[in-house]
């Protein structure tokens, strides 16, 4: 799979068909890879492919939207970038996909919770991840380190692609419901706010959640309007859980799944369990999931008479 | 003086000083997830955690502070502020990087040319006990950044890790007010000697391997390289890597007010954020992520050793373990070293 991206990579270069392909690159630490930009066909050698792809590299076409750009894309990434297109986004260039059908990524924070001692490296073996510190080695089952998000993935072969590397996979989920969610479900109302209340409170404000999401391209951010001022820049519980419902409800319909979001955040808070649910609520509300048909109108962007509206009350 | 305190005693010792101090140490929120906060119940603190994601500075100069407080009832105006300690704080538990942080930010808050009366009395009113680091991580760099695992500078007390005890070391007028804690022991020669033996065994682990010192001339030549195109290109943009910094120090100042009341609040900001150059006209000096991270590194490795004499940067690892995009600050300084 590696050599088929830096091959298809290298030729579109050389063909200059685009300025720039973004993909992954060996990262610096163990269990990681890297967003890498990839310019030059010689470039293109940098490219990697495996379990730590957990990125959604569609954040960054924002940033380079003057460029004829190629984007690696797992399922998830190119429901983003089709749910983009559906919003417009791309008025200069459009994207050139190049889909890779996802083996489901591995949560490198899982890993190294269940291994006492620093990892120096990791390296995967079939269904086997290695990981080896100072003075330790172990062999885990890759299948039991998988992030919650590609647990319950039924979308891993990005569709449409301009080009598709590897077969296309069977597109059954590991689980049926996100762990969390179903944890979240089973609660009463107040345990819910306790939890909701318990994960914001780590909140530093980084934004790092909004960031890596590639929905959250706002010229201006609510939390970062001074006129008028929706929010304050402090850490009371009561600012940190408004950014973090508005960020969540922002998401509702555009949302791909991908679980960026979580993965970005330095105080491992939880947020996929509210924007997993959202999903599902549209889906079931709606009959609508983010980034699977290419111009099936936003459910909440358009109004049709035949909308549920049980819920207003 | 040398002295030594048993494991066991270590909860105690902690509640003992509960009694003269507000006390600070590392605490874990969620596995893997920890800040430094005044602790309430001696339990909550652990002990081994290495680097918490929050650096020490937030006990000394805190994300979110208020500095006063204003009201109008009828005629009457009050302002309250709150520079002022109630009591004295004890900071246990933060390593060198972080006390190094501190003084870095010293600098700045204590300079020659302002001083900064909330930051200072917290200072002053703070006796600091560092633990020594026997383990580093692979992301430390410490000892390139002018430190070491056993730097003792800014403790006022010190501690190694000598299995089942530490050795307890009185470096100040400060620390000696503690000397006298009734869980102290005198500390054995053989004691001396195994703390002798971790110190060299870490201290030969982190051998400094980036050269810093190089860095600051690099970067006067290439403000406007063409290297910032390329090294932006990862990084996101979101501030988790300023934020978690032990020495950066930028704040913003914002009323959070409402009809006659409110207070005035100090909040940690960070140059990464597109809002923090935004000027009134609408104009932003620094536009795009390639200027912000270019600052970021321009502050950390030039301004401020032209300002202070020092870099900004003590060699912790956060933003390298932190960035969600993998953005490793020891790549980049490579890259700016070699042009």
């Amino acid at each position: 799979m590696q050599q088929k991206i830096r091959d298809i990579a290298k030729a579109l270069l050389l063909k200059k068909e685009l300025d720039l392909i973004i993909g992954f690159g060996e990262g610096s630490l163990p269990l990681r890879a890297t967003p890498i930009f990839v310019r030059t066909p010689e470039e293109a050698d940098q490219l990697v492919w495996n379990s730590f792809c957990e990125n959604n590299l569609a954040t960054y076409l924002s940033k380079f939207s003057q460029l004829r750009v190629g984007l690696v894309v797992k399922g998830c990434d190119g429901r983003s970038v089709t749910a983009l297109h559906l919003e417009k986004r791309f008025r200069n260039h459009p994207v050139f996909r190049i889909g890779v059908a996802c083996q489901r990524m591995v949560d490198r924070r899982k890993v190294r919770k269940a291994v006492k001692g620093e990892i120096l490296a990791a390296y995967e073996q079939g269904d086997r991840i290695l990981v080896r510190g100072k003075d330790f080695e172990v062999s885990l089952n890759r299948g039991d380190f998988l992030y919650p998000s590609c647990r319950v993935c039924t979308r891993r072969t990005p569709s449409p692609v301009d080009v598709l590397i590897g077969d296309r996979v069977e597109e059954i989920p590991l689980i049926e419901t996100h762990p969390e969610v179903a944890a979240f479900e089973t609660m009463s109302p107040e345990e819910r706010w306790r939890f909701f209340e318990r994960e914001t409170s780590r909140c530093i404000r980084c934004y790092a959640c909004r960031e890596a999401c590639p929905m959250c391209y706002c010229r201006e951010c609510f939390v970062d309007n001074s006129h008028p001022k929706w929010i304050e820049k402090g850490l009371a519980p009561s600012d940190l859980q408004f950014y973090h419902i508005v960020r969540a409800f922002h998401q509702a319909g555009r949302c791909s799944g991908c679980g960026a979001c979580e993965r970005a955040c330095p105080m491992e808070i939880r947020l996929t369990y509210l924007t997993q649910r959202l999903n599902r609520d549209v889906k079931e509300l709606f009959g609508f999931e983010a980034g699977i048909v290419p111009d099936a109108p936003p459910p909440l962007s358009t109004f049709d008479t035949e909308d549920k509206q049980e819920f207003i009350k | 003086m040398k002295l030594k305190l048993d494991k066991k005693d270590l909860r105690p010792f902690w509640e003992s000083l509960m009694a003269d101090y507000d006390l600070y140490g590392p605490v874990e929120l969620t596995e893997g997830v920890s800040v430094f906060k005044k602790i309430d119940r001696p339990e909550e603190i652990s002990p081994n955690v290495l680097n918490t994601q929050k650096p020490a500075k937030d006990v000394f100069f805190p994300q979110s502070e208020v500095m006063f407080r204003y009201e109008e009832a009828g005629k009457r105006k009050e302002v309250t502020s709150f520079e002022e300690l109630k009591r004295k704080r004890v900071l246990w538990g933060a390593r060198p990087c972080d006390i190094q942080g501190i003084s870095v930010i010293d600098h700045v808050f204590l300079g020659k040319d302002y001083t900064d009366v909330y930051f200072q009395r917290k200072r002053e009113g703070t006796t600091i006990i560092g633990v020594a680091c026997d383990h580093p991580r692979s992301t430390c760099f410490c000892s390139s950044a002018g430190g070491g695992p056993f730097l003792r500078d800014g403790s006022d007390l010190f501690f190694v890790d000598l299995g089942k005890a530490y050795l307890v070391e009185v470096l100040t007028e400060k620390g000696k007010a503690i000397q006298g804690n009734r869980f102290f022991q005198k500390a054995k020669k053989e004691d001396l000697a195994f703390a002798k033996e971790v110190e060299k065994k870490a201290s030969k682990e982190l051998k400094p391997t980036l050269s810093l010192e190089e860095t600051e001339k690099k970067l006067d030549q290439l403000v406007e390289s063409a290297l910032w195109d390329r090294i932006h290109e990862k990084c996101l943009g979101c501030g988790a890597c300023t934020l978690l910094c032990p020495t950066c120090h930028c704040f913003d100042i914002a009323d959070e007010s409402l009809n006659r009341c409110g207070q005035r609040v100090r909040n940690w900001d960070t140059c990464l954020s597109e809002i923090y150059s935004q000027e009134t006209s609408g104009h932003n000096p620094r536009p795009t992520v390639r200027e912000r991270t270019r600052q970021r590194l321009m502050h950390k490795f030039s301004y401020f050793p032209k300002n202070f004499g020092r870099i900004a940067c003590v060699g912790c690892g956060r933003c390298i373990l932190y960035c969600p995009a993998n953005f490793d600050i020891r790549q980049v300084i490579e890259k700016i070293n070699a042009n």
